[in-house]
């Protein structure tokens, strides 16, 4: 009787062990399946700049500064071979490119050229989709992290050698205060 | 109920949530099974003369196994098709990524999807003036996401992510799926209470009377005669039951879905100001179908019931007042602004 008692309870640790160590593999896998997401837009991103660029150097005579800034931002990010390295360069390249969307407003005839708004509207998504893979990446690191430090998780983890993964930093870019309409119309 | 996430925006997360809803559809399955069981037997024991001690007449509860097994396919083939059938209806065509305004849709549709971690659902438009939008599908990997052409020329790029984060929390949370199914078994219940009823018709004269009068001598007959009573309310009151429940449902899951569509965009002040541009054009949207009321952003019928709380509006209004979502989002801005940020 004894024995068999000792026998379930055997087999009830081993599937929660298993359970455990499953859940804390799907949630690594999930974090590196989300950064692999951000590296994807964030390759976008650079591939659409010079375009971008090209399209409205002739028009903006008086921004090569700007240009320069946003060319520059970009070519740092690209050489970039740490983590936190890469984020403060994209970071900085967010901000550039949130700095040219800003003078762009400035020249009415980007306004009417159909590729420049084509490569505005997929810069700023891309940007948005660079942002949202970022909130996603730090939700699931902060998952896997907090699941690696409760107890009882928290020996699994140790026993099998799990890392906490680096939340991805990146300086804000100055996003402008969303206009809202909150009279009732 | 509702009156709940006034107070407090709700906080459940997405995991919780569709923790709810599979529960939900289990205990919805096992509804269904009963309701078309109890109309079944009913047919057999009064029309076909099935006798349950097995004595005389039918040996067999033909019309129970029978109305279980061809509404298990007739919802089967709602839950399969049942996403394509409410597209269909609505002259729903896929976003053209040609288009300047639809390819800045589908832009926002990925987007969402990439919040939301999910694959993004297809993305399709509707050539209707009126602004509004739905979402389908029996899983997120087979979800479809709708808007109206007007929808998409009267919001701007914030208010339009706000819209594509509720429909896709809606995606998310595991709602589209509550929904087809409880579309396809009431859809299938309706059918068969139909049926049932028509049982009435042609063999309500007949051979049902002639049994109570057979039974009235034993004390059986006044149970039978009771019993005959509440499967004849059952039979007509099916199909408003259900319709009951798909707007129950409709309704809790809105204020849900507003919050964790906000939740994913962190901006909750986009989707109000889009519900605000939505509800001042409160014209009903021809193009989308009765029955599809409850899958909508706002109700497409127009109506000035879901304007109001309590009464009838808690019966039949498919959303809650546009006035009070407009209000929490507008508090949970508040709340995003002065606090932690909202963690997913």
């Amino acid at each position: 009787m004894f024995g068999i008692v000792l026998l379930a309870v055997l087999v009830l640790a081993a599937l929660w062990l298993v359970g455990q160590f499953n859940g804390l593999v799907a949630l690594r896998n999930q974090a590196q399946n989300a950064w692999a997401q951000i590296d994807v837009q964030l390759k976008r991103r650079a591939d659409l700049i010079p375009n971008l660029v090209n399209t409205v150097k002739g028009v903006m005579k008086f921004e090569q500064e700007t240009l320069e800034k946003v060319m520059n931002a970009r070519a740092r990010a690209l050489s970039a071979t740490s983590i936190a390295e890469r984020g403060a360069a994209e970071g900085e390249l967010s901000q550039g490119i949130g700095r040219l969307f800003a003078v762009m407003e400035n020249y009415p005839e980007l306004k009417s050229n159909q590729n420049a708004l084509q490569l505005q509207e997929e810069l700023s998504a891309t940007e948005n989709k660079i942002g949202f893979a970022r909130q996603f990446y730090n939700d699931v690191v902060m998952k896997f992290n907090t699941a690696q430090q409760v107890f009882p998780t928290n020996i699994i983890a140790g026993m099998f050698n799990f890392k906490p993964s680096e939340f991805l930093q990146m300086p804000e870019a100055d996003r402008a205060v969303p206009a809202v309409d909150l009279s009732t119309s | 109920m509702d009156t709940s996430a006034l107070v407090a925006p709700p906080r459940a997360t997405f995991y919780q949530l569709q923790a709810a809803n599979r529960r939900n559809s289990i205990l919805l399955v096992l509804v269904f099974v009963a309701l078309v069981g109890a109309l079944g037997l009913g047919l057999d024991v009064f029309f076909l003369g099935y006798d349950p001690s097995g004595q005389r007449g039918l040996p067999f509860p033909i019309a129970t196994f029978g109305g279980i097994v061809f509404g298990a396919l007739y919802a089967m083939q709602g839950w399969y098709f049942g996403a394509s059938q409410v597209l269909g209806a609505s002259s729903a065509r896929p976003a053209n990524p040609a288009n300047p305004a639809e390819k800045q849709y589908l832009n926002v549709v990925e987007e969402m999807a990439i919040a939301a971690g999910m694959p993004p659902p297809t993305a399709y438009v509707v050539p209707d003036p009126d602004p509004n939008a739905f979402a389908v599908g029996r899983d997120p990997a087979h979800a479809s996401i709708a808007v109206t052409e007007g929808l998409l020329a009267t919001l701007d790029r914030e208010e339009l992510q706000g819209v594509i984060g509720h429909e896709m929390s809606h995606v998310k949370n595991l709602d589209i799926r509550a929904m087809t199914l409880v579309t396809a078994l009431f859809g299938a219940a309706t059918l068969l209470a139909d049926v049932a009823r028509r049982g009435l018709y042609w063999g309500g004269g007949g051979r049902s009377s002639r049994r109570d009068s057979r039974d009235s001598g034993g004390s059986g007959g006044a149970i039978m005669l009771v019993l005959f009573v509440l499967w004849i309310l059952l039979a007509i009151l099916a199909p408003l039951l259900g319709q009951l429940l798909v707007f129950a449902v409709s309704r809790s899951r809105e204020y849900l879905a507003d919050a964790s569509g906000a939740e994913l965009t962190r901006n909750p002040l986009g989707l109000a100001s889009a519900l605000r541009k939505i509800a001042s054009a409160h014209e009903p949207t021809r193009l989308i179908n009765q029955g599809s009321a409850h899958l909508c952003i706002t109700d497409p019928r127009g109506m000035k019931l879901n304007d109001q709380e309590g009464g009838m509006a808690n019966l039949f209004g498919t959303h809650p007042p546009i006035g009070k979502r407009i209000q929490v989002l507008e508090s949970m801005a508040g709340v995003v602004g002065d606090s932690a940020p909202i963690q997913g």
